[in-house]
């Protein structure tokens, strides 16, 4: 009999785990995966608070379109992993806006950021342009717009790539001498430069063109959150929060 | 994934041959580490015994992951900085060095407990044999000690094989590192995985064959 109750107890408390599962009403949270480290994008200040350029742009655009969210810093290819198996509905973490996503699923919402890409070298270094990298080692960091900026070169100039996870990481790659270069968006690259005081310097003439980073989701059925996204980005350059987001991240 | 497999098939399977490469060197070096710290930590010389212990418990105390931050820019940071002698250490000899650091400690063990269990008995008699002490070792011990030994290495090395996945974190282009940056490029991280999972098993499946095969001739003596 006491094995009966305890056996009871235990399925009435695993049932209870499982009653947060599944419900959906109207008063929906979206479940929106990031990043742990992209800075300026999504990073931890000083004071312990989730940061970034990204997670302000969601706050106002779900300010100004009424709808509530959780964000949730997984990482880089866990919120890939998130979306993509439902755990989240869908990703704000610097995600550039390719040809090559789009074509295994993913739905991009309008661009939110439009930046160049440049490459930066250890700042006593010999390297002023392309022609020098060959031969070497180049950081990049997974999944940026400057990877895919110094993939596209690389073949052209000669020089072969190691990915990191993370940017202190790449930075400490060149800064230590393990690399001779590393590529990343030029605003990037200058705020980091200049707060971290990093003896770094951006090679003159290493700018690209630039692309445009996206919000992203997987499952086709949360379209409306990418229509909301629109709208909402729309009505917040319109009205000057956008600008002034920038500027408090980029200076 | 056919899309994949056409795309980045090829550079999964240099990213494969990569991981084999730091492997075999890791635990080439790993298992010199490990018989000389395993022999030191039987001899009857108390400082030899106490540098295996000290040696296994630091190596043992650390986190992978941190020892291969620490050998890739602590180390050369030490040199250049406080040494002032000019070092830059490439992903993989950083690489090398952590897995064979690591994994030696664990074969020193290995190769301790592997001794240990031979009865004091078969050096005893070999001695009152007329033997030297190395030649009793050598002759006598270690064949015993080495068939006890064997299920527990290979285990070890397939631990280390998998353990190499660790260093993508200091950018060596082995097969998670390279993984990871597939999945960037398509954001399919489901695919991309299962591909990876399965150039791991096969590898891992063939090396424990093997592993088998050999273990098989080493106890040819033994009931199967």
């Amino acid at each position: 009999m006491k094995k009966l109750i305890l056996i009871v107890l235990c399925l009435a408390m695993v049932l209870c785990v499982f009653t947060g599962c599944g419900k959906k009403d109207e008063g929906k949270v979206w479940i929106i995966a990031t990043d742990t480290v992209f800075k300026p994008f999504e990073y931890t200040d000083a004071n312990g608070e989730f940061v970034g350029i990204d997670v302000d742009i969601l706050a106002a655009i779900a300010a100004d379109q009424g709808f509530e969210y959780e964000l949730r810093s997984l990482g880089w290819d866990a919120a890939i992993a998130a979306c993509q198996s439902g755990q989240a509905d869908g990703m704000i973490a610097g995600a550039s806006i390719t040809e090559e996503r789009k074509n295994t699923g993913w739905i991009f919402s309008d661009g939110y950021y439009n930046a160049t890409q440049c490459m930066a070298v250890s700042a006593d270094s010999s390297i002023a342009s392309f022609e020098d990298l060959a031969g070497l080692t180049v950081a990049v960091k997974t999944g940026t717009q400057g990877a895919a900026y110094a993939e596209s070169l690389k073949d052209q100039y000669g020089f072969e790539l190691a990915y990191f996870e993370d940017s202190p990481t790449m930075y400490q790659a060149v800064i230590g001498g393990q690399h001779v270069a590393c590529f990343e968006d030029t605003p990037i690259m200058a705020a980091s430069i200049k707060d971290g005081d990093l003896p770094l310097k951006i090679v003159e003439g290493s700018e690209n063109e630039g692309g445009d980073y996206g919000f992203a989701i997987f499952n086709s059925a949360n379209q409306e959150l990418v229509d909301m996204f629109n709208k909402g980005l729309a009505n917040i350059i319109a009205n000057g929060k956008y600008d002034e987001i920038l500027a408090k991240y980029l200076g | 994934m056919i899309n994949i497999l056409t795309v980045y098939g090829q550079l999964l399977i240099k990213a494969l041959g990569q991981t084999l490469l730091l492997a075999l060197l890791g635990l080439f070096f790993a298992c010199i580490l490990g018989i000389i710290f395993g022999i030191m930590s039987v001899l009857k010389s108390k400082v030899c015994r106490v540098i295996q212990q000290v040696f296994v418990d630091i190596i043992r105390g650390v986190p992978m992951i941190v020892l291969a931050f620490f050998i890739y820019f602590g180390v050369p940071y030490a040199f250049n900085n406080l040494l002032g002698v000019r070092m830059v250490l490439t992903a993989l000899q950083a690489g090398t060095i952590a897995l064979a650091l690591n994994c030696g400690a664990y074969m020193s063990e290995i190769i301790r407990a592997g001794i240990q269990s031979v009865d004091v008995g078969q050096m005893e008699a070999a001695r009152s044999l007329g033997l030297s002490y190395w030649r009793s070792m050598y002759r006598v011990v270690m064949p015993q000690a080495i068939r006890t030994m064997i299920p527990t290495i290979i285990n070890q090395f397939i631990i280390t094989l998998k353990d190499t996945s660790i260093l993508s974190v200091i950018g060596f282009p082995e097969l998670v590192n390279t993984a990871k940056t597939v999945v960037a490029n398509t954001m399919d991280s489901f695919s991309v995985w299962a591909i990876v999972g399965v150039m791991y098993l096969i590898v891992i499946t063939t090396l424990s064959k093997v592993a088998k095969a050999l273990e098989r001739r080493l106890s040819y003596d033994r009931k199967k």
